[in-house]
């Protein structure tokens, strides 16, 4: 009983995501394929939000600035024509700097409003997305030159709406498993036509352990102590402000990774549009895997990102299907989306003035 | 520097929001020494020993005036970090521990055991290993010398105040390099036995050579346990003496400023009050960790002043938190005749019963609301009561101040008026907001555990015969729970001894001594072969 409301958000989000890979009328097949790819692709991005919730900062809407970082860095990719595995690990090496240096300026942002850090990292990414977009559309062939005018809008100022990612695209995507011939046995013969993203995989498995591992370290300590008291790991000689920037900063650069990893799957960045809904795909997606806004764990993000993604595939057939339009099922998942976030957001504010009597 | 005294402060003042509360105190501590800081409620005491290890309300605030010598060497201490690298150790009044953290973590926070790693040769510090092994065993070490013998892996969370206190203690003796040691009122959650306990680590420590600087409003540990006496009175250095040089009365005159007359026993005899029950209990138990009931059976006359007494650990602390819904329990309470719900905390409140708990610091004053708005809170919340009458309500802020007020008086709570912060009130007048909050709810039945625990003599007695006034003028029926033998004789008609979670028998408070040491050791119907009264 306990267990079941604990786990109650996964469970719902299970239960209806069941129902509705029902009336898509989905193969197994596709729908397998198509969950691997999308796990592969933005798992990375939910779990950069688990450090900051552990140091008590909340949800991190700030990692839209993670995937303006990332994003950065795949456009001096395509101006320098850097192509291959290599061009998307430079775009990796490239994407720290800005990343670092927008973590950090979050990072104050957010020490200057205490308590407060969601719904400022929200205003801060539609903050931030102005500024990009001056950058991008103006910067861009006026005070940043560019050669290669394909790249830029026709009145040479400005990025395109599409830039093309072909140079770089499955780069890490393409090692798939092992087509192994001659299996029999029908569930690994099933399984085998799973398309796996072996190394994407193993990256985000590395990743996994790592910040597994990272909070045996005394940093992770730390974050753990910031997060449960400031004012007593102050008392206890911890920089307070000093370990919550950290915390910001590993966010935003594994978002920036993230971003990338998605981008050389989808094979093109949306100039002014791919970063946009980051911030809030990634929080819905955890907090569907069962996290709190306190409490995080690398389970519940891998979790909530196969849901939160199998509800994306299955709904606007079922939509379609149930109700006869593709529309309604697309509402139903931009609305789980957003319900989620608010329901999961009021529960905080609830609790903690519940806590406080 | 032979000669330089471990501790030197010079002249030190403090304002808050132009309010002085310190005004300009000289004193010094010798290695090895113990110096007790005593004063009312709100003289100051904890400021001045923010004011020593750095803490951030104190610069928050605009700092203070004055100079600190350590050792003969001027200290300008920011922060605690830098209080604690100077070698000075503080157990503050309020917790400070991490619940989620297990004892182990606590005791060693920011002071983990680390090993390399990796990274950690290009990273440094941050990315090491933490040692938890070595951090286990450092910990049982120092838990161990205080003789506290639980597993160090337990969560801080659940644990009784008085663990929780003997762990803040652990984890300053296991800080290697202490000169000096700050224990702000760390007697004050304990019961007799452990805060004898206490007393013996302190020796321990002085005879290690580490100064300790001890506050307690407990005056027979201040003149056990110091080698100099410092008095405060609204932020002045009323005198220095020694333990030798004075008397236990002589400190609390000195405190408080006039003569503080003893009380006398007010109990009535059994024959004043009538057998008619406001309360009965039937097999009650408890799962309070620490203070267990185990089936406990006891009734409470109408109009009485009942006081439950015992042993730390025996369960008298679990009963009232049973009855009020905090802990599950089990059995059957009638009130008035009727039963009522048990593990339901808001019914025991619209049964016109009311409780001021023991653990004050945990349960929930609203810190960054006024003194006004905590003491209504509860009988907003529950009864509706300060609200305007209509369909929409808000709050009647006329009456609610008025009330307020009232109480400030009724329980000199020492503010600077009814809408200041709670955050910004001295300790032992955040208790005082606690229990008017507790009477303002007009119960007819009020449980209180530790009414005067951390309250200052002068104020001890004026809230104890605050409730012998409720109680004679309004009828008000009051259960008093509290580990001072002396508090109980001297309010209660009729004291019930608890011990291993059930109720050993009752005595009068007129009761000899030798009657209430058997009872409270369950060794008294060995003796007396008879049932109590
Ligand atoms: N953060 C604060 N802001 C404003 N005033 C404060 C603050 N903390 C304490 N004060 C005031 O300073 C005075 C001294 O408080 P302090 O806490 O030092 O008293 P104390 O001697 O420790 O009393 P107690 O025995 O109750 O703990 C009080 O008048 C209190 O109201
Ligand atoms: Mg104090």
């Amino acid at each position: 009983m306990r267990l079941l409301q604990k786990n109650i958000v996964p469970i719902v989000f299970i239960v209806l995501c069941t129902i509705g890979f029902h009336y898509s009328g989905l193969s197994w097949m596709f729908f397998a394929n198509d969950l691997m790819t999308r796990l592969a692709r933005n798992s990375f991005l939910v779990i950069s939000l688990i450090i900051p919730v552990l140091a008590g900062m909340g949800l991190n809407f700030g990692i839209v600035l993670g995937a303006m970082a990332g994003q950065f860095a795949a456009f001096i990719t395509v101006v320098y024509n850097l192509t291959g595995i290599t061009g998307f690990f430079l775009a990796c090496v490239l994407s720290i700097p800005f990343a670092v240096l927008f973590g950090w300026l979050t990072g104050i942002l957010f020490n200057k409003a205490k308590g407060k850090e969601m719904i400022t990292g929200l205003i801060l990414g539609f903050f931030a997305n102005g500024l990009y977009q001056l950058v991008c559309l103006i910067f861009i062939g006026w005070i940043i030159p560019i050669s290669n005018k394909a790249l830029l809008l026709p009145s040479g100022i400005g990025f395109v709406n599409t830039l093309d990612l072909k140079i770089w695209q499955y780069a890490i995507d393409k090692f798939y498993v092992f087509k192994l011939k001659g299996i029999t046995t029908p569930l690994l013969k099933y399984l085998n036509n799973i398309n796996f993203p072996v190394l994407t995989l193993i990256i985000v498995a590395l990743l996994c352990t790592a910040v597994y591992l990272l909070f045996r370290t005394k940093l992770g300590q730390d974050f753990r102590a910031v997060g449960q008291n400031r004012h007593i790991a102050e008392v206890a000689g911890i920089k307070v402000d000093r370990v919550r920037i950290i915390a910001v900063i590993f966010s935003t650069v594994l978002a920036a990774w993230g971003q990338l990893i998605f981008l050389q799957n989808i094979g093109n960045v949306q100039v002014y549009g791919s970063h946009v809904q980051v911030g809030t795909f990634a929080v819905a997606a955890l907090l569907i895997g069962g996290a709190s806004v306190s409490k995080a764990t690398i389970g519940q993000a891998l979790l909530g990102t196969v849901l939160f993604h199998a509800l994306f595939i299955v709904s606007p057939l079922a939509g379609k299907n149930i109700m006869g339009s593709a529309q309604v099922g697309e509402y139903f998942r931009v609305f789980v989306a957003y319900g989620v976030i608010g329901i999961a957001l009021a529960l905080h504010a609830w609790q903690r003035l519940t806590k406080k009597e | 520097m032979t000669g330089a005294a471990r501790l030197e402060m010079k002249n030190i003042s403090k304002q808050y929001y132009g309010n002085r509360v310190l005004k300009g105190l000289s004193f010094s501590v010798n290695k090895g020494e113990v110096l007790s800081l005593v004063g009312e409620n709100g003289a100051g005491k904890s400021t001045l020993m923010n004011i020593l290890f750095g803490m951030p309300v104190i610069h928050s605030t605009g700092g203070f005036d004055g100079e600190i010598f350590l050792d003969g060497e001027k200290a300008n201490i920011k922060s605690p970090e830098e209080a604690m690298k100077l070698g000075i150790g503080m157990v503050h009044q309020e917790f400070m521990l991490l619940p989620g953290f297990t004892i182990t973590e606590n005791i060693k926070l920011n002071r983990e055991i680390t090993k390399d790693s990796l990274l950690s040769k290009i990273f440094g510090k941050p990315m090491k290993w933490l040692d938890l092994p070595a951090m286990k065993a450092d910990a049982r070490q120092s838990m161990d010398t205080i003789g506290l013998g639980i597993d160090e892996m337990l969560p801080v969370r659940g644990l009784p105040v008085g663990h929780m206190q003997f762990v803040e203690i652990a984890r300053e003796l296991d800080k290697k390099n202490i000169r000096l040691l700050v224990l702000d009122e760390p007697t004050a959650v304990l019961t007799e036995s452990d805060a004898d306990k206490l007393l013996e680590a302190m020796k321990i420590l002085t005879g290690k050579g580490i100064s300790i600087l001890f506050i307690s409003h407990r005056l027979d540990e201040v003149m056990a346990a110091s080698d100099k006496i410092v008095v405060l009175r609204d932020g002045e250095q009323i005198a220095e003496t020694r333990p030798s040089e004075t008397t236990i009365d002589r400190i609390a005159e000195l405190m408080v400023g006039r003569k503080i007359e003893s009380g006398e026993m007010v109990g009535r005899p059994p024959s004043e009050l009538k057998d008619d029950y406001i309360l009965e209990i039937r097999d009650l138990s408890v799962a309070m960790p620490g203070e267990r009931v185990k089936g406990v059976n006891l009734d409470v006359k109408r109009g009485e002043i009942l006081g439950i007494g015992g042993l730390a650990g025996q369960g008298k602390i679990g009963i009232a938190n049973g009855i009020m819904g905090l802990f599950p329990s089990d059995g059957d309470v009638k009130k008035n005749g009727k039963t009522i719900k048990l593990n339901a905390a808001r019914a025991s409140l619209d049964n016109a019963m009311a409780f001021v708990s023991e653990d004050r610091r945990g349960t929930g004053l609203l810190l960054d609301d006024s003194i006004e708005f905590n003491i209504v809170a509860t009988a907003i919340q529950v009864q509706g009561k300060f609200l305007t009458p209509g369909k929409v309500r808000i709050l009647d802020s006329q009456a609610m101040t008025g009330l307020a007020t009232n109480m400030i008086q009724e329980l000199d709570i020492r503010c600077t008026g009814p809408g200041q912060l709670t955050r910004r009130l001295s300790g032992g007048n955040q208790q005082k907001v606690c229990i008017a909050r507790a009477i303002i709810l007009e119960p007819n039945l009020l449980f209180v555990s530790e009414p005067t625990r951390g309250i200052d003599i002068g104020a001890k007695k004026l809230i104890l015969d605050h409730l012998v006034k409720l109680n004679r003028d309004n009828g008000l029926t009051i259960v008093m729970t509290s580990s001072e033998l002396a508090e109980l004789r001297s309010i209660c008609d009729r004291i019930a001894i608890v011990y291993q979670g059930k109720l050993e028998g009752i005595l009068l408070p007129t009761d000899s001594d030798r009657d209430f040491g058997l009872m409270m050791a369950g060794e008294y119907h060995k003796f007396h072969g008879k049932e109590a009264v």
